[in-house]
């Protein structure tokens, strides 16, 4: 019965009617977590890539820490889904048995895709010389570690290091569409679910795509200051303003996309109009208007489109920076909050709605949704102090 | 050949006008009415099922509910059901109230005052078993498919209990069954049907509100309730291919 008990409160307050089934949340905010840490891979990711495919130098000092950052949350992207099956243990079935009809089915192979071929391979070509030096400098089990993230290569070769460099390049631009896909293809999760009105539209892969550029950028600006801050190291002001520059001219992009969704849904004004209009107004006003619209788009926009006429001291802008970040990062979580959840609140006998709360589908979903959110940091300060991307020789094009 | 004719006669009208019917006879000759809506069964033989609902006999009893909760082991918390009742009623001011205390199983009490009733009407929920189904179409794994006598199906001891199903299905049919943490559905008690058994919501039914049977025999009593009355599906503009079938439905009825 205690088991129940979160369940009959629910029941005992419901608006209109509701299909029974429906009474039960059955996503949760471990499901939140999913696509908001894949989209932190996928746009940290394409933060690397503005540097080195598109040449823009004043990213450089983010170059290795977007990637150290990706491959710490992908480690993890696939943990708050598995920690939400109903049988957690038959997870591998996905992957020896995929319904290929099924959207959810491909996700395995997208993620081993792109963690193996896209995100490793490109790290280790990167570190590759960087580690065959430190594998000589250090003694003992950390000498072993590092021989073998070498994989035992220890040519040190310019020549070698120009191949690196090459394969590396290469990688990164197989890596743009993979990104792409990767976070296209959980929008197409939501997006191809013709029961929900709320979640059924062409858009939400694109929707999803850029959304995840921005919150990933917005980490990576957090976590470069953060270093920084831990490190008592200067931040560097260009490259800020640069990565600044970039989260303003995407938001705007992800901002109209989601505007012409939202305009396009009330002026076509379908049957689900009037019980989403409740929604939107109602169960979601904190969470949509309030947190993602005014704190997550707006006040970035506002600020950032600010500095890009007049610029205030450093300090001013530097600090500014750290609350955009966060904002936007605060910003995209109520943005997938809106979708999962949303999506869940009004039945689809569009008569009613049910609420949420944390507990309703067994106690821990919250804590354990922190806990994903958690592991990517020490992740990548575990990745920071074994790679530091402080310490590596400098690129092979300034030797010659 | 581009001299518009300035003189157009009754003749002329009568020729264009029987073309057209003509026209029309032959096209729809070409394709001849289906009494199954929205759907079509498969190649094949043996039996394909449908299922039939006539709402003017339903009297809301539930004991199809009670019957499939105690048949299936149904979770008996009122969030888990496998099939249910609902009470619409229409007020005289046009409104609409639905209610489905413990899917009907704990009857019903009618809270609007008699004067102000237009009509209502139950309307028992089951599985549509669809045709074109997106809750197996979505299934990661397959544990959910359609067994070749045309129903949804699931697998428990290979479902991962995602609940991609759950939230695919657009009747809200299915549940996480809280004890096996898997996918729980109607599957029509196929347990009893391979038995040569009728369903248990069938049997139980007082009024024989309830009918199902085979859509590929045209002399079986359910494609004769679907030929003889005004039937229509659930959602039809989802294109589901739902196989539920109710007899005189109000729209307001999603």
């Amino acid at each position: 019965m205690e088991k129940f008990e979160s369940l009959y409160h629910a029941l005992a307050n419901l608006d209109g009617y509701i299909f029974p089934n429906e009474i039960v949340l059955n996503w949760d905010v471990l499901i939140v977590m999913y696509p908001y840490i894949t989209g932190l891979v996928a746009g940290a990711f394409i933060l690397a890539s503005l540097n080195r495919v598109f040449n823009i130098e004043a990213l450089k000092p983010t170059y290795v820490i977007s990637l150290l950052t990706a491959l710490s949350f992908m480690l993890v992207a696939t943990m708050p889904l598995i920690t939400h099956l109903g049988q957690p243990f038959r997870f591998y079935e996905m992957l020896i048995t995929p319904h290929l009809t099924s959207a959810m089915a491909i996700f395995g192979f997208v993620y081993l895709w792109y963690l193996m071929v896209v995100l490793l391979l490109e790290i280790w070509f990167d570190y590759r010389y960087d580690m065959v030096i430190w594998s000589k400098e250090k003694k003992g089990f950390m000498r072993f570690i590092y021989k073998a993230l070498t994989l035992w290569i220890s040519d040190t070769s310019v020549a070698s290091r120009k191949t690196d460099d090459k394969l590396g390049y290469f990688i990164t631009v197989v890596g743009i569409p993979s990104a792409f896909l990767l976070h296209g293809y959980v929008g197409f999760i939501f997006g191809s679910i013709k029961a929900n009105p709320w979640w059924s539209t062409v858009m939400m892969p694109v929707i999803f795509l850029f959304s995840a550029m921005v919150s990933g950028i917005a980490l990576v600006m957090f976590i470069y200051m953060m270093i920084n801050f831990i490190r008592k190291q200067k931040n560097d002001i260009l490259c800020l303003d640069t990565i600044a520059k970039f989260l303003f001219y995407i938001l705007i992009v992800d901002f109209a996309l989601e505007s012409l969704d939202q305009i396009h849904r009330i002026y076509e004004a379908d049957e689900s109009f009037d019980i989403l209009k409740i929604l939107v107004r109602g169960k979601l006003f904190f969470t949509f208007f309030i947190m993602q619209i005014g704190v997550g788009t707006l006040f970035p926009l506002a600020t950032i489109g600010f500095f890009q006429f007049y610029k205030p001291k450093e300090h001013i802008r530097k600090i500014m920076y750290l609350i955009v970040s966060i904002c936007v990062l605060v910003g995209i979580f109520y943005m997938r909050w809106n979708v999962v959840i949303g999506g869940q609140l009004f039945s689809k006998s569009f008569l009613g709605f049910t609420s949420y709360k944390a507990d309703l589908a067994g106690g821990g979903s919250a804590l354990l949704a922190l806990l994903w959110f958690i592991v990517p940091f020490l992740i990548l300060a575990f990745l920071l102090w074994l790679l530091p991307p402080w310490k590596k020789a400098p690129h092979v094009e300034h030797i010659e | 050949m581009g001299i518009k004719k300035e003189n157009v006669t009754r003749r002329d009208f009568l020729v264009k006008s029987g073309t057209i019917a003509g026209g029309v006879f032959f096209a729809s000759l070409l394709s001849p009415f289906k009494g199954v809506y929205a759907t079509k069964e498969p190649e094949g033989d043996g039996v394909w099922y449908g299922i039939g609902i006539d709402i003017e006999k339903c009297i809301g009893c539930a004991s199809c509910a009670r019957a499939c909760k105690n048949e299936n082991d149904v979770p008996k918390e009122p969030f888990f059901f496998r099939n249910w009742v609902e009470q619409y009623t229409i007020t005289n001011n046009e409104e609409i109230k639905v209610i489905s205390p413990n899917g009907g199983i704990d009857g019903f009490t009618q809270t609007v005052p008699e004067k102000d009733i237009y009509k209502t009407f139950f309307v028992p929920k089951m599985c549509n078993h669809c045709e074109k189904s997106p809750c197996t179409q979505v299934c990661p794994v397959g544990a959910s498919f359609e067994s070749p006598e045309g129903l949804a199906l699931v697998d428990q001891n290979y479902c991962i209990g995602c609940g991609y199903c759950v939230q695919a299905c657009p009747y809200g049919c299915r549940y996480i069954h809280p004890d096996k943490g898997v996918v729980d559905k109607c599957t029509l008690c196929y347990h009893r049907l391979t038995k040569g058994l009728d369903p248990a919501c069938m049997l139980a039914c007082p009024t024989r509100a309830r009918i199902y049977g085979n859509l590929r025999d045209k002399d079986s009593e359910i494609s004769k309730f679907i030929r003889d009355n005004n039937c229509v599906v659930l959602k039809p503009q989802l294109n589901t291919g739902a196989k539920l079938y109710y007899n005189s439905l109000n729209q307001e009825v999603r």
